[in-house]
């Protein structure tokens, strides 16, 4: 047989991912992920000396709390199969990918294990995150050098 | 390229180990031991996988009543970086050896190796196998085993498990080793590697034909045409293939795969279960007692295993396949 003939056959065979399901799943999960989220940071805001605009350092540490408690009972891997992006997207998967990485390369020592493997998986995310920032920053800097928009 | 065994080298003896999460295996019941900690009790998963291969190769020695020092060779491997876990095992069972990596298909590679020593007269007893443990496996190949990404329908599952064959000089009482096929790496230019199945198939495909072919031979001649871990897509693909070279439905039914019925119809394993530990524990425990048992004569083993590397792939390689095959024949 032929290769082009087998990639047919290949894509005849092999079952399409059910985008829409795994859509509305990740809608849902992942809504409710950010439900939690405005939950915590209200709680910030009405029981502690916060505002919306400061609330969003705590919130965030709680959420990767969460995460960390859920990714060492090992149920953080079962939501991510069952949800896809629904809880990857969110600051919890984030989370997930440097616990996850951490408790893995535990075997290999402090320094060498987890210092050096920490950011395996995330690292890419903190890299582009920071390019992109510094690159909207500046965009915007410019629009309001010239007058566009305001601060 | 099929060798013919003149000697016929018996499989005298088939030692499998698997872990916990093996106990929802429909062949569990033919395994030595399932054990209940996935680390064997060992500080890592390394050492866990190590003592997992030790377990599995006492067995199939006790059950023919020879020691470590009546073995001359033993060949083997596993898919962890550097095959440490077979070599460490291979240095606490204290016996000549020889690691081999074939990936997935090690546990036939292992064996045709095993089987020429035999044939040349330089060994009585020698032993071969393969074996994987999910874990150590996953961390190499894929992410950390609590990263919460979403595994697609055409994935597999690393199975944790040990088999190990023990194999001699021809006895009319046990399974003969006739013939076996060596494949070539064949690359269809899948590179997806959560869809090993369709990257393995036409490797399986190859080596059944051929060995067909030059042995003279059709599928209805054997009992069971038995592959390794193309999981049930990687199966149905290979039946594709079959059918579209003029194979007839009823002959598709003697075909069957070691990795798609291995945890069953059970959806949380995806298309099926892989590693090299699949086949050699389906292997060298169930197709070996249903020979023993008398219900299968002439069986065709075809293991196979993807060539790839974590590298390979980042670096937008396809993903080349081998399959390996050995003829058993029952009296």
């Amino acid at each position: 047989m032929e290769k082009e003939q087998y990639q047919q056959l290949e894509q005849n065979v092999t079952p399409k991912p059910p985008y829409l399901k795994n859509v509305a799943k990740a809608f849902l999960v992942g809504g409710l992920i950010c439900a939690i989220g405005q939950a915590v940071s209200l709680f910030y805001i009405i029981f502690f000396n916060f505002t919306e605009a400061t609330a969003g350092n705590p919130t965030v540490a709680t959420m990767v709390f969460f995460a960390m408690i859920l990714t060492g009972l090992g149920l953080y891997k079962k939501i991510g199969q069952f949800a896809g992006a629904g809880s990857a997207v969110p600051v919890t998967g984030f989370g997930n990918a440097v616990i996850s990485a951490a408790i893995e390369h535990r075997s290999e020592g402090l320094v060498l294990g987890v210092g050096g493997n920490l950011f395996k998986l995330a690292g890419s995310v903190v890299l582009f995150g920071v390019v992109s920032a510094f690159f909207v920053a500046l965009f915007k800097y410019i629009l309001v050098t010239i007058g566009v928009v305001s601060w | 390229m099929v060798i013919i065994f003149q000697s016929k080298p018996s499989l005298l003896a088939g030692g499998v180990v698997a872990g916990p999460l093996e106990n929802r295996s429909i062949f569990s019941q033919y395994f030595d031991s399932v054990y209940d900690d996935e680390r064997w009790q060992m500080k890592t998963n390394e050492q866990g996988h190590r003592k997992m291969i030790e377990e599995a190769c006492e067995f199939a020695m006790k059950k023919i009543g020879v020691q470590n020092g009546d073995i001359d060779f033993m060949m083997g491997g596993d898919l962890v970086n550097q095959m440490t876990p077979t070599n460490f095992a291979a240095r606490d069972l204290e016996i000549p050896f020889i690691g081999l990596f074939s990936a997935c298909a090690t546990s036939m590679s292992s064996v045709i190796v095993a089987c020429l020593l035999t044939e040349l007269g330089a060994a009585n007893f020698s032993l071969a196998g393969a074996s994987s443990q999910h874990n150590a496996i996953e961390r190499q190949f894929r992410y950390p085993i609590n990263y919460g990404a979403q595994k697609p329908q055409t994935a597999q599952w690393t199975v944790t498990a040990a088999g190990y064959a023990l194999i001699g000089k021809h006895r009319e009482e046990f399974p003969s080793i006739e013939a076996a096929t060596i494949g070539k790496s064949v690359d269809y230019g899948m590179d997806d590697p959560f869809h090993m199945g369709a990257a393995m198939a036409p490797a399986a495909f190859q080596t059944i034909q051929s060995h067909l072919q030059q042995r003279n031979q059709k599928i209805y001649h054997y009992d069971l045409i038995l592959t390794g871990d193309l999981g049930q897509l990687g199966l149905k693909l290979l039946k594709g293939m079959l059918v579209e070279n003029g194979v007839k439905n009823e002959e598709l039914t003697l075909i069957r795969d070691a990795g798609a019925e291995f945890y069953g119809q059970d959806e949380a394993f995806q298309s099926g279960a892989s590693g090299a530990g699949c086949s050699a524990a389906v292997f060298f425990s169930y197709v070996l007692q249903q020979m023993r048992a008398g219900s299968y004569k002439r069986v065709l083993l075809v293991a196979t295993g993807a060539l790839l590397s974590p590298l390979s792939y980042q670096q937008g390689e396809t993903i080349p396949c081998t399959a390996h095959a050995i003829e058993i024949t029952m009296k």
